[in-house]
């Protein structure tokens, strides 16, 4: 039994028991009836009577049916006796009681017997939830709030409908022109192949034809194949499907093969793996470096320029140095902590390496090999030599820590003599170590043949260069010290560096300024014949400023003479003047106005009215001169153009009071200090046009005429004056256009058929093309094609 | 053959591009022509395989993509050249109408649809200038000596002799000797010539026919002649007064507002007459209204040297000072004082397009200058100095001196020795002007006047809108009307004749300023880049501070950028002018 089914039933009952209870005490309360009625009241009473008896049968009730629809017949509509809902309290025959009237009727109330029934149990759990709940049903919303929602909702409606107007609107407030009424058909012939083309059965036989060619899908003259078949042969054959298919999983699967491999690389955490793998591209990359620069140099060069952008960056930022977060704390830890203290070195030499300045490898590098090896200076920091006997520097710098570093040197030779940047984990990495060993074990070896090589050269005492090495070296050898010392004085050692730097920086001007003098003496004697080339590229490498001060000195002597002629030639033309005239600022010399030298011109016919005079030309020149003796031209035009210059000049404005703040009357001027603080001076004005041009006066007056006929205020769109000269910086009229520019340039914006109705858009007009669109592009050939085909055609729709 | 296998091409590339719809009536028919084409094509593949042997690859592979690119007319043959013929970029820089307007970046909207359609109609009047400049087909020539031969000695008669008829009834003497020297004025279109006598005698000439329209003597000095916008009229200024004339010699008007005029100059389209006096007033006349438009009293003493710049309509004056003053009748002051000469100026010429400028002075030197930027350019030295200057349309630039009238070419762009070519005429020479449109140049002297062929002096292509030759009293009076529908106001004149097309900057600004202190903000000021919030903590006031410096000193780093990539620019091209001369000291230098 279902729960509704019971529920019925209950209802059902229940409803069954009013009802009998209702008629009892309607059959007491209304007695004054007609007579009519009184047949019903028959009816009512045998229903009670019915009803009395305990389980009425079905018959009785159909009885009862049946003498309604009897009744009903009559025509007289049966008055239905009015309910009364009050009954409740009148309940009880013998006495009124108003006893719970105002009590609200519960649910249990009414379904407290199910308890009792065992059956139900699903319902009584939801009963039972529904007793525990609380709320009641809300009140219906206000007249108002309603209508407000209703509007919201109406405005959404609306605002969907009208915004797919927004496209037609902004397309038509953009279109060069418009053409009313809309959706004419273009006059005027059409070109051949859009006739062609767009050819379509129009007449009703044609269509005819059409519809069944298309029905049937058969080819006109031999019916071998239909055209789906055909379609479908044409399209793929199955083995090459399937080699495509192989293709493309063999593909994917490498894909993702790679795919997992890179991304299970990526989340290894170790340091030492990266490190591993950074170096192994680093040298790798510099093997194709090297590969690049024998085979294309440009590339080459690029790559250079990349790195010594990075080198930039790297000296820009603070990437590597001892001020971020993570720094700081290592140095705080690197007091009791040798791990953290390792760990920032590592990034200091970190940055160090990066900072390095790059040898540019020049061209000649591979002709004079070990000349060009002395002055680079990397090659150096790779060579790590042991202390000179003979060298001071090195032996005082050696002495405080003899035992460490030459143990360095003797155990881990190579470690020092490589790059520091692997250097500090070599602890850690002993494998690596074996790896490189192998190499710098070929690098000693070439370099003590290099050694040998230049052996003669290098160890002639006093030279400058020789000494530059040496520095370097011991650089190098600092560099070691500080590696291989991991145990606890390693600020001793910074500071040692740094104070070697000093030493070395201040070596290195001295050295130079030696050899500026010995450049400058000249004295080529002393020097073997390849010195003064190394000594010139030193000279341009390691160039400072005082030693440009000191050059200009000489050069300037040097070129003395040069330039003197120079000025000599210069003065013949006006060209030159500007360069003078910034010394001397406001003066214009006269000779210099008006120099151009000029081009003498002859002609074989002398005209006959001079002829005579020639004779006595010197005579004439005398009279010229003579007649123009008064007025020296030139210089009262440079008159006339200072006195311009001065009145264009602002004029300063003196608002210095007599007498305050000291003592005023005859004769006494107030102070200086007074003056300068109550002038009040202006700003300078603009340069004047002519300041350039010594022989030409230009009028600074603004042309106030022509500005009635400018444009002051810009246009909607435009937002500065440049933007809005652009734009109509070309003419459209006809006098600079051919006709069809014409035309097109001033098209109206608007065109009207005369006479015609201009209907206002409909939805249509524009859906149209829209539709059109979408149906065009559904050919015919589509229901030739291979199933599988279709949804990729649909897709890339 | 093509065909298939593209279609199996497409179909190897899933889903990459659809197959063109077809009908499949097409099929058939298609495979027959196809197979007929197919063995032509394969016989056509042989010939070219032969010729092209491998040796250019790229040559066939071009082909084929031109090919493939061009469309197929109706009769199914491809169109040799597809789209429209190529302008040539000297054309089209010859039509192009200032700098391009630069777009900035972010740009859109209304203001980007304006600036990009206005782009869009600019190029399209350029490209149509430039195609419809086919149209022009005359051709200037220029006289041509042999080897040993200079063009200057040839003789006037010689050349008359060996060009045509009416090429060589150009070339004539009048012989007016009574009346003194001669000034004269040809129309703009170059039909019609007017004399005038110092001694008064005033006649105009219908001078190709040789028909004289008047001749009369006004009984007074002649000072200047000048023909008004037509031949219809033209200005005489006399010893007293200025005075105007109707083509038949009927005296229209005599002005006595203006007196004691020595040069006069016709400004064609602001329909005004300038005028210079011994006075030192320089004057101008609006002959369409009748109206002085301005009176600037110059303060230089006795003008009688002048010159018109047709370009931007500024009159040049001479002074015996050496100085070139430039005026325009909206200013009081010269708007440019230039020191041409150490002597006196005794001649000027303007060229048609207002760039350069030839003087000549007592200090017997010729002079060229850029009017533009006002540098000398050129200065040469005449043993006799140049009375009477004058510039052909072409450029040619005749001098003056004595009773010897020399033509120079190219004077301003390169430097002479000699000149193109030497007429001596009978007397002194006092006026000269190149014809218009013609190979003619005509001067008047002491004993009357001289039309001398000068080839390669006249533009050869004239706008029949504008002066045209040959255009009948209809087409005259229907031109009239126009120009004075046209007509330029004086106020428009200045040294720039663009000026019109720019914004009055100090009016805008103060406008802006206005507006500013109004709003109390700057509507125009870029807004400041606020970033987006965005959430789970990429919005932490680091990330922030990091995506507003993403955006810091755009401005700034855009020149930047732009300065840094024109000096890669210069020093990629230094490099590869370099490479050429290296030597083995290069290295050493830095």
């Amino acid at each position: 039994m279902s729960l509704s089914e019971c529920n019925v039933h209950l209802k059902a009952a229940s409803c069954f028991c009013m009802w009998v209870k209702f008629s009892k005490s309607l059959t007491v309360a209304e007695t004054v009836e007609d007579e009519d009625e009184k047949e019903s009241f028959k009816a009512d009473d045998t229903v009670i009577s019915a009803s009395e008896d305990e389980g009425g049968s079905d018959d009785e009730r159909k009885h009862r049916k049946l003498l309604d629809a009897i009744s009903s017949l009559g025509g007289k509509k049966r008055r239905k006796l009015a309910e009364r809902s009050e009954a409740s309290a009148q309940i009880s025959e013998f006495s009124v009681s108003a006893e719970g009237a105002g009590e609200k009727i519960t649910l249990s109330d009414l379904i407290g017997t199910i308890e009792k029934t065992s059956v139900i149990s699903k319902t009584k759990k939801q009963l039972k939830n529904l007793k525990n709940r609380h709320d009641t049903l809300e009140l219906p919303l206000s007249r108002q709030q309603t209508e407000k929602i209703q509007r919201e909702v109406a405005y959404g409606k609306t605002s969907k409908e009208v915004s797919s107007w927004q496209g037609v609107v902004v397309r038509n407030q953009k279109a060069e022109q418009l053409v009313f009424p809309l959706n004419q058909e273009p006059s005027g012939p059409k070109p051949v192949e859009q006739m062609v083309t767009g050819w379509k059965a129009q007449t009703p036989l044609e269509q005819e034809i059409f519809n069944l060619l298309h029905m049937n899908k058969q080819p006109l003259h031999d019916p071998v194949l239909t055209p789906t078949e055909e379609a479908s042969l044409k399209a793929m054959s199955l083995e090459e499907a399937k080699i495509r298919r192989a293709e493309l999983q063999k593909v994917r699967a490498l894909q993702s093969y790679y795919e997992a491999k890179a991304k299970r690389e990526k989340k290894i955490k170790s340091k030492k793996y990266h490190k591993v793998l950074n170096k192994a591209k680093r040298k790798e990359f510099l093997k194709q470096f090297e590969e690049m620069r024998k085979t294309d140099p440009a590339a080459a060069l690029e790559q250079l320029q990349k790195m010594e952008l990075g080198r930039m960056q790297e000296r820009m930022s603070l990437k590597h140095q001892n001020s971020g977060k993570w720094a700081k704390s290592r140095a705080i830890m690197a007091k009791y902590d040798n791990e953290a203290r390792k760990a920032m070195q590592q990034q200091l030499e970190v940055n160090k390496e990066l900072t390095q300045k790059l040898a540019v490898p020049s061209d000649s590098e591979d002709e004079e090999g070990p000349e060009e090896e002395a002055p680079a200076l990397p090659d150096f920091v790779n060579e790590a030599e042991p202390a000179d006997a003979t060298n001071p520097w090195m032996m005082g710098k050696l002495t405080v820590e003899a035992p460490e570093p030459g143990e360095g040197s003797d155990t881990e030779p190579p470690a020092g003599g490589f790059q520091e940047q692997e250097n500090p984990e070599d602890g850690a990495e002993e494998e690596e170590v074996t790896e490189e060993e192998a190499l710098l074990r070929q690098f000693e070896e070439r370099r003590k043949l290099r050694q040998t090589q230049n052996g003669g050269q290098d160890v002639v005492p006093g030279e400058k260069e020789g000494e530059v090495a040496e520095i370097v070296n011991e650089g190098d050898a600092v560099g070691v010290v500080e590696i291989s010392d991991n145990d606890d004085d390693d600020e001793e050692v910074e500071d040692e560096v740094s104070e070697f730097n000093s030493l070395f920086q201040k070596l290195a001007e001295k050295e130079q300024v030696a050899v500026i003098e010995e450049a400058t003496t000249n004295n080529a004697g002393a020097e073997s014949c390849e010195e003064p080339a190394l000594l010139e590229e030193g000279l341009t490498r390691l160039r400072s400023l005082e030693d440009m001060d000191l050059l200009s000195q000489d050069v300037s002597i040097e070129t003395g003479e040069p330039a003197v002629q120079s000025s000599v030639t210069a003065a013949s033309e006006e060209t030159a003047i500007p360069q003078l005239k910034k010394k001397k600022k406001n003066m214009i010399d006269c000779n210099e106005v008006l120099t151009k030298e000029a081009k003498v011109i002859k002609i074989h016919i002398a005209p006959t009215a001079i002829e005579e005079e020639e004779e006595n030309e010197e005579e004439q020149k005398m009279i010229i001169k003579e007649a123009f003796a008064g007025d020296d031209v030139i210089s009262d035009f440079l008159k006339d153009k200072k006195k311009l210059e001065a009145a264009g000049k602002p004029k300063v404005v003196d608002l210095t009071l007599p007498g305050w703040g000291e003592w005023g009357g005859l004769g006494l001027k107030p102070s200086r200090k007074k003056r300068r603080r109550f002038c009040v001076k202006a700003d300078p004005p603009p340069p004047r046009r002519d300041q350039n041009l010594p022989s030409v006066i230009i009028s600074e007056k603004r042309n106030s005429s022509i500005a009635m006929h400018q444009v002051s205020q810009l246009p909607f769109p435009f937002e500065s004056p440049e933007q809005f000269e652009s734009c109509i910086r070309t003419p459209i009229g006809n006098t600079w256009n051919t006709q069809r520019t014409v035309q097109k340039l001033t098209a109206p914006k608007v065109i009207t058929q005369m006479g015609a109705i201009i209907e206002p858009i409909t939805k249509e007009d524009f859906m149209k093309g829209k539709t059109l669109a979408t149906t065009r592009k559904q050919p015919d050939i589509i229901d030739f094609l291979p199933r599988w085909f279709k949804p990729e055609m649909e897709m890339n729709k | 053959m093509a065909a298939n296998e593209d279609t199996e091409l497409k179909l190897a590339h899933v889903g990459k591009k659809k197959i063109a719809p077809k009908r499949y009536w097409d099929s058939t028919e298609k495979r027959a022509t196809e197979d007929a084409e197919e063995g032509q094509k394969q016989e056509e593949h042989g010939e070219q395989k032969k010729n092209i042997k491998g040796e250019m690859p790229y040559l066939k592979r071009k082909k084929r993509k031109t090919e493939a690119g061009r469309k197929k007319g109706i009769s199914g043959k491809m169109d040799p050249f597809p789209g429209p013929a190529p302008v040539s970029e000297d054309k089209l820089k010859k039509f192009k109408r200032g700098e391009k307007g630069k777009m900035p970046q972010g740009t859109r909207g209304r203001l980007k649809d304006s600036l990009s359609g206005a782009e869009v109609a600019s190029n399209l009047a350029q490209n149509q200038a430039a195609r419809y400049d086919l149209l022009l087909p005359e051709d200037a020539g220029f006289l041509e000596g042999d080897e040993d031969e200079d063009t200057c000695t040839f003789l006037q008669e010689d050349i008359a002799d060996a060009v045509d008829i009416t090429s060589g009834a150009k070339y004539f003497n009048l012989t007016l000797s009574q009346f003194g020297p001669y000034r004269v004025d040809y129309t703009r279109n170059g039909r019609h010539l007017l004399l005038g006598g110092r001694r008064g005698h005033v006649a105009c000439i219908d001078w190709q026919s040789k028909q004289l329209k008047c001749e009369m003597n006004v009984m007074e000095t002649v000072n200047d002649v000048k023909w008004l916008h037509s031949e219809a009229m033209y200005a005489v200024a006399q010893k007293k007064w200025l005075y105007i004339y109707d083509s038949s010699g009927i005296e229209l008007h005599c002005i006595r507002k203006f007196n004691d005029v020595l040069r006069l100059q016709f400004l064609p389209y602001h329909f005004l007459l300038a005028t210079a006096s011994t006075t030192g007033f320089l004057q101008y006349l609006d002959v369409s209204v009748g109206k002085e438009v301005a009176a600037i009293c110059t303060k230089a003493g006795r003008l009688d040297v002048m010159a018109l710049n047709p370009q931007n309509a500024i009159i040049h004056l001479g002074h015996p000072t050496g100085t070139v003053t430039l005026w325009s009748p909206n200013q009081r002051e010269p708007l440019v004082k230039m020191l041409c000469h150490k002597g006196g100026v005794r001649s000027i010429a303007v060229d048609k397009t207002g760039t350069y400028m030839v003087t000549s002075g007592l200090d017997r030197k010729l002079k060229v200058f850029d009017v533009r930027t006002f540098q000398p350019l050129k200065s040469y030295f005449l043993p006799a100095g140049a009375s009477c200057l004058a510039l052909s349309q072409r450029g040619l630039l005749c001098a003056s001196t004595g009773d010897i009238v020399q033509v120079y070419k190219d004077v301003c762009s390169t430097p002479v020795k000699k000149p193109y070519m030497t007429h001596r005429v009978r007397g002194s020479v006092c006026g000269a002007q190149f014809c218009p449109f013609e190979d003619v140049l005509g001067v008047g002297h002491a004993e009357g006047f001289t039309s001398m062929l000068v080839p390669g002096a006249g533009e050869p292509n004239f706008d029949g809108l504008d002066a045209n030759p040959y255009r009948s009293v209809k087409q005259r009076q229907e031109w009239e009307v126009k120009a004075l529908l046209e007509k330029v106001q004086p106020e428009l004149i200045g040294l720039d004749p663009g000026q019109l097309g720019l914004v009055d900057r100090a009016t805008w600004e103060q406008r802006h300023q206005d507006k500013v202190q109004a709003l109390g903000f700057d509507p125009l000021a870029k807004a400041k880049f606020t970033p987006k919030f965005r959430t789970k903590g990429r919005s932490s006031s680091g990330k922030v501070q990091k995506r507003k410096k993403q955006v810091a000193h755009e401005d700034q780093r855009d020149q930047i950028r732009e300065t840094v990539e024109q000096l890669q620019k210069e020093t990629q091209k230094k490099i590869n002018t370099d490479q050429g001369q290296r030597s083995a000291l290069d290295r050493f230098r830095k």
